[in-house]
């Protein structure tokens, strides 16, 4: 496989970088550096170290093995072109290529474009066309029976929407007029005057805006909200400490896909990484997957949760709120947001519903900007401490 | 002593140190000290991050200078803080006529410095490199790892008072992080990465043996395959290596040197720290414990 002297590999190593460049990796003149000086330094007839010299050069994240293994896999040990995709059992060669640089890349390597990635039928989001109405009117407007023009109008109004976060104090202290004495500063400058305390600094704890969690709920029954909630997370995410995860039958965090400025960019890369799109609901298992996984990584520093769905569970209501207990419990505040709460008549009798609503600190509606401003609102107001 | 000269070193010195790690742990070892580059290891709760960091200064022979982060840690903490009350106390001592300036440069030396673990480790005679380990970096903030983005990238450090002071020996660093938060790429960027993950059956048991010696064979092979029946499980907090080693530990100190269903039951706190985790295991003891023996 990687035959040669150490001269010929350089090229190669380059393009490999390049390889995990395209499939989302971050592989800079740096690391390609580093990696050239690692193989320096090992013996390059032992794979396995050759592998492991690379993926603690390139890999900086657990997510990103699964990802590096595969590139590994293509790149230094390519599958039999002859063969179908996936010569190695049990290991899977899918990576997160666009089509056209997994058709460059297969060429190069002289594969199958069907061995280089998944091709994955990315969901599109429901739209229609035409309309328009006055910028009240599409403040109270239900997003269900919006228009793309509609939608767009939304999409500016969302962004110029000022969201805040309520402040936490934070343990990380700063000079001020009030509070504790700060003996460094006071020190500092009574030395100064040959070590008579003239003046007491002093300095209290910094306040931080608190991380808000969204978890957002794209499944068959919520498909025409869908698309306006992933607008209302990309708005927010703009602007503060956000993270994101949508679920169906599975959660997918979609925190990094957010930050990209663009817009469109940003949902198509959405689309793409969620694989069940208007898929069933599984509440329940999606929360159960966030408390395990999640949870300890995110709701640190006092985070604000907010869970958006119809509450259609297809899965057995115990289940989703014993979740949704233990999620109370680590989250500083839990807002459950429904669409339907805004139809007028709803009440709130689907079983997960029902189920879960006294384990809600909030229960608000969702289905127009209107709602979403009082979110807004009710963010900006939270108290300093937990509520309970 | 020196640094090992090939990963089969390393893996062989950690291992008699009774650091049972993989070939991947140690040629990232071998690599980060080859290339002079911090190793930022991350990992679940209890599998050996914090112990890789210790283990490695016995194997190089080196000081282990650790920082353990916290949330709010501040320069003051990490760095260094000048001895306040002795400088107030000096310069109060200090004679009507004599010189301030050469009394300010006086109160500014080292000699009133307070050394904190990240200038211990840049500014040191060691005759080996120290081992600097900065232990679970997620608790931090960004502000700090901002400042040792700084640190990490020149190995310097600067105190107006007295000048830049630059390591004349490059620490080995070791970061450990339990992912309760992601650390900023700039910072990881400058690492080489390693991902610990739970071992299998026959390396826990190997870990048992080497660590926890008073459980005997069966006892320890046992309580391992037992742990890994718990991680297949759908658990808030599903146990690590250190769990295994407690309860093993617990287990012989009960004089046991089988597991059953009862002796289980009574000791599963060494391994669950969840209500809901310990409700849920009671229930099924005797088939895990049926289930461990058989393996």
């Amino acid at each position: 496989m990687h035959e040669g002297s150490r001269v010929d590999l350089l090229p190669r190593l380059g393009a490999f970088a390049r390889l995990l460049h395209d499939a989302g990796l971050e592989a800079g003149p740096r690391r390609l550096t580093d990696a050239t000086r690692a193989l320096g330094c090992i013996d390059l007839k032992q794979e396995l170290d050759f592998r492991n010299a690379l993926r603690s050069v390139f890999v900086s994240r657990k997510e990103d093995i699964p990802t590096f293994e595969a590139a590994f896999d293509i790149f230094w040990a390519p599958p039999d072109p002859r063969s179908a995709a996936g010569v190695l059992p049990g290991r899977s060669r899918a990576l997160p290529l666009s089509p056209e640089r997994a058709k460059a890349w297969a060429n190069a390597l002289g594969l199958n474009a069907s061995q280089m990635n998944r091709e994955q039928d990315a969901t599109e989001f429901p739209a229609s066309s035409s309309g328009y109405s006055a910028e009240e009117l599409l403040r109270h407007k239900d997003f269900e029976d919006m228009t793309w023009t509609e939608t767009e109008q939304v999409r500016r109004l969302l962004e110029q929407a000022p969201w805040r976060v309520a402040e936490k104090r934070t343990r990380r202290l700063r000079p001020s007029r009030t509070g504790r004495i700060d003996l460094r500063r006071s020190a500092r400058h009574a030395i100064r005057s040959s070590g008579e305390l003239m003046t007491l600094f002093r300095r209290k704890p910094r306040v931080r805006r608190r991380p808000l969690v969204l978890i957002c709920d794209v499944s068959g029954s919520m498909e025409r909200y869908s698309r306006l909630l992933m607008i209302f997370a990309h708005a927010i995410a703009r602007r503060e400490d956000l993270e994101a995860f949508v679920f169906s039958t599975r959660l997918t965090r979609i925190t990094r896909l957010l930050r990209q400025r663009d817009l469109d960019r940003a949902l198509d890369s959405v689309s793409k990484r969620v694989h069940d799109f208007s898929g069933g609901t599984r509440i329940g298992d999606a929360l159960a997957d966030f408390n395990r996984h999640w949870a300890r990584r995110v709701l640190g520093h006092g985070a604000v949760v907010v869970i958006i769905s119809d509450g259609w569970d297809r899965g057995d209501p115990s289940h989703l709120v014993a979740e949704l207990i233990h999620l109370h419990r680590s989250a500083h505040r839990l807002i459950w947001l429904n669409p339907l709460l805004g139809s007028e008549g709803y009440e709130p009798l689907t079983r997960g519903m029902a189920a879960a609503l006294p384990h809600c600190d909030d229960f608000l509606a969702a289905h127009n900007v209107a709602a979403l401003e009082d979110l807004g609102r009710l963010l900006a107001s939270l108290d300093s401490r937990k509520s309970r | 002593m020196s640094a090992p000269p090939t990963i089969e070193d390393v893996e062989r010195r950690l291992r008699e140190r009774k650091y049972i790690g993989d070939r991947a742990l140690a040629t990232s070892i071998f690599l980060a000290l080859k290339l002079q580059k911090p190793l930022f290891i991350e990992g679940e709760a209890g599998v050996g991050k914090t112990e890789a960091a210790k283990v490695m200064a016995e194997v190089l022979g080196a000081r282990l200078i650790r920082l353990q982060c916290y949330e709010g840690i501040d320069l003051a903490h990490a760095v260094y803080e000048w001895n306040y009350p002795r400088q107030l106390l000096h310069i109060r001592l200090m004679g009507e006529g004599e010189d301030r300036r050469a009394a300010e440069r006086e109160i500014f030396s080292s000699e009133f410095l307070l050394r904190r673990p990240l200038l211990d480790a840049i500014d040191n005679d060691d005759a080996t490199p120290p081992v600097l380990l900065i232990d679970e970096i997620d608790r931090s903030d960004e502000e700090f790892e901002a400042f040792l983005l700084e640190l990490l990238s020149d190995f310097q450090i600067s105190i107006p008072e007295i000048g830049t002071i630059k390591a004349r020996q490059v620490p080995f660093v070791v970061i450990t992080s339990n992912r309760t938060r992601e650390v900023h790429d700039a910072l990881k960027r400058r690492c080489l990465y390693h991902w610990i993950d739970y071992p299998d059956l026959d390396k826990e048991v190997e870990i048992v043996r080497a660590r926890a010696p008073e459980a005997a064979d069966g006892l320890a092979r046992e309580v391992a395959a037992l742990v890994q029946g718990l991680r297949g499980m759908d658990l808030y907090k599903v146990p690590g290596v250190a769990e295994t080693l407690d309860w093993a530990r617990s287990l012989a100190a009960l004089g046991a040197t089988r597991i059953d269903p009862n002796l289980v039951s009574a000791t599963m706190g060494a391994a669950l720290k969840y209500q809901e985790d310990l409700e849920r295991v009671r229930e099924q003891v005797p088939a895990l414990v049926e289930k461990a023996q058989r393996a």
